[in-house]
């Protein structure tokens, strides 16, 4: 399958540094890290705890300001120095952890709201193109439902639905199926990776699971321990659309062997930071 | 109920009438309502043997449960006051218009502002001293000043009444806004949402339970200022009946006065949790998963 289908949704991430600065005690965080995503691509971030990964995707969702550095997304500038904070919008969705569907609003509803606040469809035309994607994604009967009263792995592909329904450039996601049983896991990945071969939307994807990674990513970028930057990327080649069959291959194995020799580095590396800084 | 009656895809919730047939039939099933009998049959009991059966000296002086009850369903009463007399229902009244006026303004004006200063930080910073330093002073230390101010019986009694839950109102509303989590703003900003549409879709609900809470902490709260405004300065009402029968040394009309005080707070309080959890379905049918 060609990546070409997509011509938008490139990150470029140049040289960015983020000091956090509680009490005046300066916290690097990310240090001028620079990563390139191809318009289309499925990058996996992985890296110890605490590294940096979520402030990195803050940066580009416009949660908070860069320190130094620039982001651009398809060549237009979310924030730099004359712009430390990205801008908001529905260019670039997030899907978080601990999932954030308004528990107040039924699945239809939490789908239908992006369009209708935005003011590009009417209050019962968003919710019919909601209950047509809800359907799509399999939970054509729980969209009168509220999130409290469905399963986590539906409530987080709702969360999927309603970023898409925004026709986004980029999904941004901060492990959305770290707290789930591996069986469910399977489905989500299998619904995530179903999502992507239709929408091939460009996704940045933070996860701690290395298999997952190698699973879902066409690179998977292994970050440093704080302050992060990117130590090494894996280039994933198995083809697409991939399946459950790939798991088992010689290639994959291999691919994840790599990578958790990083990953393991780097953690040890954090491991002994923490005892040097308790010490 | 038969299997096949359960596999169409989509189970219907009872409503109405069906679904109220339901919960009582569900309710019978578990220990609760037998628990309530027995826990009421034990209170009456010792105050019945208290008071009418042993007759121990410290509770002499008062009306056993017989008694009151006989007085309090006694078409002719012997002291004046019975379910059957209109003077009862005066203080009912008055009492209870003085609940729903004073909890309407405390509610109307109290959400609205803990609403705003949980989502324009200005305005916190503008309103939150005032409002602490106001909370913490004693609603009887307001009747001096609710009396200099106000003419008449009516108004000063509001006005305390008012006052206290106002501020439960407000400050619980302000944790609600508080509680609500930052991610649901953050989507909600991604998402393309202007400021009025975080300030209806997100701050509103979001606070919803919190704001339920707080105002059934607050009816009580209004009911206890009210009586105790009643017993100071008043003409009518439930407050002025329990210290007017003390005064008049008709104890029986006093505990009478007491217990329709303590059923009409139980009314007020369910009718508060009602209303709220037919306002947040979402919550109520969230919590009924996890059992409860
Ligand atoms: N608002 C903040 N103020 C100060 N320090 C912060 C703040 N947010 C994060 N940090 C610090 O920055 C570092 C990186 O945090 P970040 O949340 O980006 O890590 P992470 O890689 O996402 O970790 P995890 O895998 O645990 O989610 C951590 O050491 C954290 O303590
Ligand atoms: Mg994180």
């Amino acid at each position: 399958m060609s990546d070409s289908v997509n011509s938008r949704g490139a990150i470029s991430i140049r040289n960015l540094t983020k000091i956090y600065d509680p009490d005046g005690v300066n916290v690097m965080a990310v240090d001028n890290c620079s990563l390139e995503i191809a318009a289309g691509e499925v990058c996996m971030i992985v890296g110890p705890s605490g590294c940096g990964k979520t402030t990195l995707l803050n940066g580009i969702a416009g949660f908070h300001s860069v320190t130094e550095g620039e982001i651009y997304l398809d060549d237009e500038l979310l924030c730099g120095p004359s712009k430390p904070k990205a801008e908001q919008g529905a260019d670039r969705m997030v899907v978080f952890q601990h999932g954030a569907l308004f528990p107040w609003k039924t699945l239809a509803e939490n789908v239908a709201y992006g369009p209708m606040v935005q003011g590009v469809l009417k209050k019962n035309e968003a919710l019919e193109k909601a209950g047509h994607m809800l359907a799509e994604a399999g939970l054509g009967d729980v969209g009168h439902k509220y999130p409290g009263e469905v399963s986590s792995g539906m409530a987080r592909r709702a969360e999927i639905v309603r970023a898409l329904i925004n026709d986004p450039k980029v999904l941004l996601l901060d492990e959305p199926y770290r707290a789930m049983d591996s069986l469910t896991k399977s489905i989500m990945h299998e619904a995530l990776l179903e999502v992507y071969d239709r929408t091939k939307v460009t996704i940045f994807f933070i996860t701690h699971d290395l298999e997952e990674a190698i699973f879902l990513g066409d690179r998977v970028a292994i970050m440093t321990t704080r302050p992060a930057t990117i130590k090494k990327i894996v280039d994933v080649k198995i083809p697409r659309p991939r399946s459950y069959e790939t798991l088992s291959s010689e290639e994959f194995r291999k691919l994840v062997d790599e990578t958790k020799e990083a990953v393991h580095e780097e953690a040890i590396k954090a491991f002994e930071a923490g005892e040097r800084e308790l010490a | 109920m038969s299997e096949t009656n359960l596999t169409p895809a989509r189970i219907e919730r009872p409503t109405g009438l069906a679904m109220t047939m339901h919960n009582w039939k569900t309710a019978l099933k578990t220990q609760t309502p037998y628990l309530m009998t027995f826990g009421i049959a034990l209170w009456l009991g010792a105050y019945y043997l208290f008071v009418e059966g042993w007759e121990l000296p410290r509770f002499n002086k008062l009306p056993g449960p017989v008694e009151v009850i006989t007085e309090w369903l006694n078409p002719d009463p012997d002291w004046g006051m019975s379910l059957f007399t209109p003077e009862y229902y005066d203080h009912v009244v008055v009492s209870c218009r003085r609940i729903l006026i004073s909890f309407g303004i405390a509610t109307g004006v109290g959400v609205p502002l803990g609403l705003f200063m949980g989502w324009s930080k200005i305005f916190r910073d503008y309103t939150f001293p005032i409002l602490e330093t106001l909370r913490p002073i004693p609603i009887l230390a307001w009747v001096p000043l609710a009396i200099l101010m106000f003419s008449g019986f009516e108004t000063p009694v509001i006005f305390l009444a008012t006052l206290a839950s106002l501020f439960v109102t407000t400050l619980n509303t302000l944790l609600g806004v508080d509680s609500i989590d930052d991610d649901y703003f953050r989507a909600a900003k991604s998402l393309g949402s202007k400021k009025h549409h975080i300030f209806f879709h997100i701050v509103v609900p979001g606070a919803l339970p919190f704001i339920f809470t707080g105002l059934q902490i607050s009816v009580g709260v209004a009911w206890f200022s009210l009586v105790a405004a009643e017993m100071v300065s008043g003409e009518f009402g439930l407050g002025y009946l329990i210290v007017d029968s003390y005064m008049n040394i008709t104890y029986v009309t006093m505990v009478i006065g007491m217990l329709t005080l303590g059923f009409t707070g139980w009314a007020s309080s369910v009718i508060v949790r009602m209303v709220g959890n037919r306002m947040m379905q979402w919550r109520l049918r969230a919590l009924a998963l996890e059992g409860r």
